[in-house]
């Protein structure tokens, strides 16, 4: 079987400088990847290209073994779900109705949303903790609930293969921890494909398998988390001393 | 009656319609709530063409062929700017659109202030919106209903389109597709409408909003209800147009701005509570 995504040769550059070059990437069914990187390094553009919606320079990126443009739109919508990194709603609307627009790719051009769509988008709420909310406006809704409700809309539409740019933004301590061990449970017992926009390398060395470092100036590493994050290789990374602190079995990473 | 009321009412109901169909496609496209049939210049490029007309003393049917080129014309140019180097956003459309649409402004007051004192008040009427001159309803009506049927199969996407590009084509909308489709369907419509009966104001902004108050935003009822409101809306304020101060007539888009502005209102405070 084709791996759920696949780059071959990619070059992406932004704004005049280049993202990677000639990366070579290959993430099977339950694999977990982090990419970091400091700030302006170009994880979200990577991201987006890795998601089909910017073109690289060189290179093609494919999923399962057909590129985009072969898939078109719709079935690549069913083999991957993407997390923006903002979400903004120039329209009032409910947020159940946010969350059954997961359901898009998976209904006909004439199709209503079936009772059983509106009973995935709200076991898809129950998940992320939104239940209560589901008849309220996406437009008085907190940062963090919003954030709640993109991931909750992603996991109704149901792809095997989630592309999260920053998926932490805006939570708090217990809902990070939480949505973590949310997409990490459907990467184990349902053999999802996760990459994930990361800011925290601790977080990134407990959740993931393997790490993409983004370093900004066209070089990146690739390597299984347990090798790669080193305090030295991060410091030089966010271009700040860390040091490597273990807890529990557990490695986190703290300025000094 | 039938002569005359009817065909009356009905280009008056199929104006509504359109306008109100382009406003809420517009809308969607720029994701702007304050977006309406006109903002992308289409009025102010029908504007130029019909008070050329005017001036030239051109026929109902020269009017209204100058109107729809003009129409045409700042379409294609807006487009074809705004298209430029590939990067479509609705900002750069936006700005692209109330610059020609400035611009337009510009040549039909340059042309007010040269016309002669008795082509005045047809250009005036023409500018607020007047369907006393709207000829055969039937044109205008075929492209009423063709355009809602031509957007409706959309109406799924353009929910997802309205919650921005990349969620859009995320979630398996071909947005760059979507949106060309959308932009001629609106683009067209208003050219049909501003043709038939000069610049109507209001219709085009507030019915949307008035139903989405009413139903909610989903495109799929928005769409065929914008037109059956912005139709009833239109004829109501013609009739009123007509009878109100009889035998003289009032150009009908200061009675839709009329009756629109306090039933707006209203409901926008009660949705408030």
């Amino acid at each position: 079987m084709s791996a759920l995504l696949e780059t071959r040769d990619l070059t992406v550059s932004v704004g005049g400088h280049v993202v990677c070059r000639d990366l070579n990437l290959s993430l099977a069914a339950g694999e977990r990847l982090a990419i970091l990187g400091r700030n302006g390094a170009g994880k979200s553009t990577l991201l987006s290209v890795l998601a089909g919606l910017r073109s690289a320079d060189v290179g093609e990126v494919r999923l399962g073994g057909e590129t985009y443009a072969a898939l078109g739109p719709r079935a690549a919508a069913k083999r991957r779900g993407w997390l923006a990194q903002r979400h903004s709603d120039a329209f009032a609307s409910t947020v159940l109705e946010t969350a059954l627009t997961g359901r898009h790719p998976h209904l006909g051009r004439w199709d209503w949303e079936s009772k059983r769509d509106t009973e995935i988008a709200r076991g898809a709420l129950q998940a992320v903790g939104l239940a209560e909310l589901e008849e309220r406006d996406v437009q008085t809704l907190s940062g963090g609930e919003r954030q709640r409700l993109a991931i909750a809309t992603l996991l109704t539409q149901a792809a095997p293969l989630y592309l999260l740019d920053e998926p932490l933004a805006h939570l708090d301590l217990n809902h990070q921890i939480a949505i973590l061990d949310l997409f990490a449970g459907a990467a184990q017992d349902c053999h999802a494909g996760l990459v994930m926009v990361l800011h925290e390398p601790g977080l990134a060395d407990r959740y993931c398998d393997r790490a993409l470092l983004v370093h900004g100036d066209g070089r990146c590493e690739l390597g299984a988390c347990r090798e790669l994050l080193t305090a030295e290789r991060l410091g030089s990374l966010y271009g700040h001393p860390l040091k490597e602190v273990v807890s529990d079995g557990r490695r986190w990473f703290i300025p000094v | 009656m039938r002569e005359l009321r009817l065909p009356r009412a009905l280009a008056g109901f199929a104006c509504g319609g359109l306008l109100a169909l382009a406003g809420a496609l517009m809308q969607v496209l720029l994701r702007n709530p304050l977006a309406d049939p006109y903002v992308l210049g289409i009025s102010g490029g029908a504007g130029v063409g019909a008070m050329f007309a005017i001036l030239l003393g051109l026929s109902a049917a020269g009017l209204n062929f100058l109107a729809f080129a003009g129409a045409l014309s700042a379409m294609l140019i807006v487009f074809g700017l705004a298209h430029g180097d590939g990067a479509w956003t609705q900002t750069r459309l936006l700005l692209t659109g109330v610059i020609v649409a400035a611009g337009c402004g510009a040549l039909v007051a340059l042309m007010l202030s040269i016309a002669p004192e008795h082509k005045l008040r047809g250009m005036l009427f023409w500018l607020m919106g007047d369907l006393s001159q709207a000829g055969t309803p039937w044109i205008a009506l075929a492209v009423l209903v063709a355009a809602l049927v031509a957007s409706v199969p959309f109406a799924r996407e353009l929910n997802l389109l309205a919650r921005g590009h990349d969620t859009a084509q995320s979630l398996g909308v071909d947005v760059r597709r979507l949106r060309y489709t959308v932009y001629a369907i609106a683009s067209l419509v208003t050219a049909m409408a501003v043709t038939s009966a000069g610049s109507i104001g209001f219709v085009g902004l507030i019915v949307p909003h008035l139903v989405r108050l009413a139903i909610g935003n989903d495109q799929r009822l928005l769409l065929p209800a914008s037109v059956l409101a912005g139709g009833a809306l239109l004829t109501f304020a013609d009739t009123l147009a007509r009878t109100v101060v009889a035998p003289q007539q009032l150009p009908v888009g200061v009675l839709t701005a009329l009756i629109g502005v306090p039933v707006f209102l209203f409901l926008l405070a009660r949705h408030r509570q």
